[in-house]
């Protein structure tokens, strides 16, 4: 048998190195699978890590594929940090999405981007609103927030299938599940920079990270109230001895992450579809759970963790057209990827050392 | 003659010593038993019982000895191979599965293969023949304890055992059940079936038991027969004599004024594993030091918390502190009205580890920064403040750092504890209550940190000193009471109380904890 014992003082060069011995592992074991699948290694890692950033419209793809991933993850470093596990991000994206959609399709003539503003509003009162259930739930009966955030994000799925099936189909749209196109005010458009133009499909939403990364930075390392939820994640005890109230913080931040994830639905929504459809999310709010943590529940951290998943996601794509490895096999990659951080992050906080039975 | 009393013994265990890491469990202890004997260990929490019971059963490995069952050495390296040998366990907490019927439980347990059907008509000829009656049809979940005891019991049954270790069986029974408990283990032990039981209830013991092995710091102390001891005996064994009366200067007055005055506090416990604190009174004047006895789990915590303020009280006056109720209130209000909570555990409880000690001294002082002039301070923390304040704490309470602000888990936990202790006499509390103050720090640090304590009533605070350690209590309070089961006993000026006086209410039975009706 062996067992995991925690290491008096954790290295602080291991911080740094450990994810490069990670990634080269990931490397080692993904040349080892495509070439026993017959593609070539050394073209399908470069497509997979390599392609996204070939081209600059390339680069800027990544940050529009990022920014609901570190929008959510920004708000389930939260949760995770105090110890409370919001799985249903997706389902609050969702919701949050659903709601300010609804809101916009009320005013089909409006042009002014207030109307974004409401929205972005509504987004997180939609989505704060979808995680306050797990919240009460859990706070007055002792409900589990992991199943109670998990099946609310197919109850959500089922809700705006639902919608845009029924109430706010277009009657224009040939019988496809779709919802008018939102107003003008309704949209974020993308950035033209002067002389160049477009750069893909780089849109304002971007601004939010701008703005997300250091607030929340603040808000965890410098306020009372990311002192409570550190404290409370850490030595729930101990924040008992401290006086902090345990339910408030578990439903402040329940609706925080919650309203983040509507946050980014709505982002999603009007700057790459303009209008609802029944699959706004790509298991965004799913995704987002792996970015926090790859981030190390650090909002630096969730930004470069963002970029790099959003790297081998579209690296992914890439390599599925260029290369017609199917998507099923790329996901087994990402897979490992994951394996070999989390693993070197667990053997950086502990020691394997084996008992012999005897 | 000799070659007789030999054949007699069933179970002989020779000089089992354990350390985990520093800490030595068991040294050197010897326990002979003789087949159908009832041998009652008995020993303080803490004692070494537990961990020598689970070396029999295979649970632990012993470093140093030898176990011989029937004149024969044999190695115990798993509860299988315990069981091989004919020794069954009841664990204090059971292992059953709720969802699942008495048969099932007890099926999936089994060594040997045997059909279902069979198993069924098994438990209910061993359930007659032992009068332990359950229906194993049914599910654990709906069983009472005292049922879920009886399917443990069963299923040791099952093997045919020939010695049967009973973990205080008795502390979640209620007195009839006990009493059948009791009818079972002599028939067991009149068939011929040895019993290693283990409590801390001296009643029981005298009653049930043949022989008594008492356990004392890891170390056997002494064998008595049962039969010819009294509570009194086993109490001051188990104690151990040699109290040190270090007595203080000062003389007790009772012109102080109350301090903290608690009145009939009730509180039902929060999950099966609590207490339920009945009824309990006490009251302390200032500069006076009232120590609360009792063995680990009988309702200290739960007392702890009441009197903290991490759990409030149903009515605001169970809770008195300069005769102004205050038990509605919650621990931020006490800490500001001067009760300083210091808790058994150093780390998770009081302090957070990964934390540096700034960040420490924050966490119970932040209120401080509430209503200042600038709003926005209000949500902010301010790591300079703090900083300054813990180096202070640190300085002043000669706290020994690795580095200038170190994390709490780089401390070691007398240092850590001297932290604790500053950090809270920084709020020149009116009150404060310790829980285990000197628990696994060395002698340096206890004797320093106890001098603090006796320094402090001396400055006229009052202190209240929950503790298991008798020495310490004797050493430092000027009253003294026992908590046993969520009861708590008479306050009794120190001097009207000794140290087996003590071991008597923390063993006894808890309907009757007036010290005029048990010595």
């Amino acid at each position: 048998m062996f067992t995991f014992v925690p290491r008096d003082k954790v290295s602080k060069n291991w911080v740094i190195v450990g994810p490069l011995v990670s990634i080269f592992f990931t490397i080692f074991f993904g040349l080892l699978i495509f070439t026993f699948l017959g593609y070539d290694p050394l073209e399908t890692l470069y497509q997979v890590f390599m392609s996204p950033f070939s081209r600059i419209d390339r680069i800027s793809d990544i940050f529009v594929k990022a920014c609901p991933l570190i929008i959510i993850g920004c708000g389930l470093m939260l949760c995770f940090r105090a110890n409370i596990w919001n799985i249903g991000a997706e389902g609050q994206f969702i919701m949050g999405a659903l709601l300010a959609g609804s809101f916009a399709l009320l005013f089909p003539d409006v042009e002014t981007k207030f109307l974004l503003l409401i929205m972005l509003v509504i987004g997180f009162i939609g989505g704060a609103l979808w995680a306050f259930i797990p919240a009460i739930l859990k706070t007055k009966l002792n409900v589990n927030e992991i199943l109670v955030s998990l099946m609310l994000v197919y109850v959500a799925m089922l809700f705006i299938d639902f919608i845009v099936r029924g109430p706010l189909r277009d009657p224009m749209s040939f019988g496809f599940p779709l919802t008018k196109p939102y107003p003008e005010g309704a949209l974020i458009n993308k950035i033209p920079f002067p002389g160049i133009g477009f750069l893909g499909q780089l849109h304002y939403g971007i601004l939010i990270i701008l703005l997300l990364i250091p607030l929340s930075w603040i808000f965890i390392n410098k306020t009372l109230g990311g002192f409570k939820i550190t404290v409370l994640g850490s030595a729930p005890k101990a924040s008992k001895f401290a006086g902090f109230k345990e339910n408030s913080i578990t439903t402040t931040v329940l609706l925080l992450s919650g309203g983040l994830a509507g946050v980014a639905g709505v982002v999603e929504v009007s700057a790459n579809m303009g209008q609802l459809q029944p699959e706004v999310s790509f298991g965004y709010g799913f995704t987002a759970i792996i970015v926090a943590f790859l981030g190390r529940l650090n909002p630096v951290g969730i930004f470069f963790a963002g970029i790099t998943i959003a790297t081998v996601k579209l690296g992914a794509d890439n390599a599925q057209m260029a290369m017609g490895i199917p998507k099923v096999v790329t996901g087994l990659f990402e897979g490992i990827l994951l394996f070999f951080l989390l693993t070197g992050e667990t053997l950086q906080k502990y020691q394997i050392k084996w008992n012999k039975v005897k | 003659m000799a070659n007789r009393k030999e054949l007699d013994i069933l179970f002989k265990a020779t000089k089992i010593s354990k350390s985990f890491g520093d800490f030595k469990a068991n040294i050197d202890i010897d326990i002979s038993i003789k087949k159908g004997e009832i041998h009652a260990l008995l020993g303080e929490n803490g004692a070494g019982k537990s961990t020598l019971v689970k070396i029999f059963y295979g649970v632990l490995k012993p470093d140093f000895g030898t176990i011989e069952v029937n004149n024969h050495i044999v190695n115990i390296s798993s509860p299988k191979s315990a069981r091989d040998n004919g020794i069954g366990m009841v664990f204090q907490h059971f292992s059953l599965f709720p969802a699942l019927t008495v048969a099932e439980n007890i099926f999936i347990a089994l060594d040997k293969k045997i059909i279902f059907k069979n198993l069924i008509s098994e438990i209910s000829s061993l359930s007659k023949e032992w009068e332990l009656f359950i229906d194993p049809m049914r599910l654990v979940s709906e069983l009472s304890v005292g049922e879920q005891q009886r399917v443990e019991i069963i299923r040791c049954l099952m093997q045919n055992p020939k010695l049967l270790i009973m973990d205080e069986p008795t502390s979640v029974l209620t007195p009839q059940e006990i009493e059948n408990l009791f009818k079972i283990l002599k028939r067991l032990s009149s068939s011929g079936c040895s019993i290693l039981y283990i409590s801390h209830k001296l009643e029981e013991i005298i009653e049930l038991a043949d022989q008594v092995t008492i356990l004392k710091s890891g170390k056997c102390v002494s064998t008595l027969n049962a039969k010819t001891t009294s509570t009194k005996e086993l109490a001051e064994t188990m104690v151990g004599k040699k109290i040190i009366k270090l007595k203080k200067s000062s003389v007790i007055d009772n012109s102080k004024n109350v301090a903290l005055e608690v009145i009939n506090l009730n509180k039902i416990k929060d999950n099966n594993f609590g207490i339920t604190l009945k009824n309990i009174n006490l009251k302390i004047n200032y500069g006076e030091i009232l120590g609360v006895a009792g063995i680990a789990g009988n309702g200290q915590i739960e007392l702890m918390e009441m009197l903290s303020g991490e759990a409030i009280c149903e009515n605001n006056d169970e809770i008195l502190l300069d005769n102004i109720p205050i038990g509605a209130t919650n621990i931020t209000s006490r800490r500001k009205l001067g009760i300083e909570p210091i808790p058994e555990e150093r780390t998770l409880h009081a302090t957070v580890p990964n934390l540096a000690m700034n960040h420490n001294t924050f966490l119970t002082y932040y209120y401080k920064y509430q209503n200042t002039k600038n709003f926005f301070s209000n949500f902010l923390i301010n790591p300079q403040n703090s900083l300054e304040e813990s180096n202070k704490i640190i300085k002043d309470n000669d706290v020994r750092c690795p580095e200038p602000n170190p994390l709490a888990n780089q401390l070691s936990g007398g240092n850590l504890q001297k932290f604790i202790l500053g950090r809270s006499m920084a709020n020149d509390p009116k009150v404060a209550i310790f829980s285990q103050p000197t628990w696994g720090v060395d002698i340096g640090a206890a004797t320093s940190i106890r001098q603090k304590l006796l320094n402090l009533s001396q400055k006229g605070k009052a202190i209240i000193l929950i503790s298991q350690d008798l020495e310490e209590i004797f050493e430092l309070s000027d009253k003294v009471c026992v908590i046993n089961n969520g009861v708590l006993s008479d306050i009794l000026s120190v001097n009207e109380m000794s140290a087996s006086d003590v071991g008597l209410l923390m063993g006894a039975n808890v309907n009757n904890l007036k010290k005029s009706e048990i010595l």
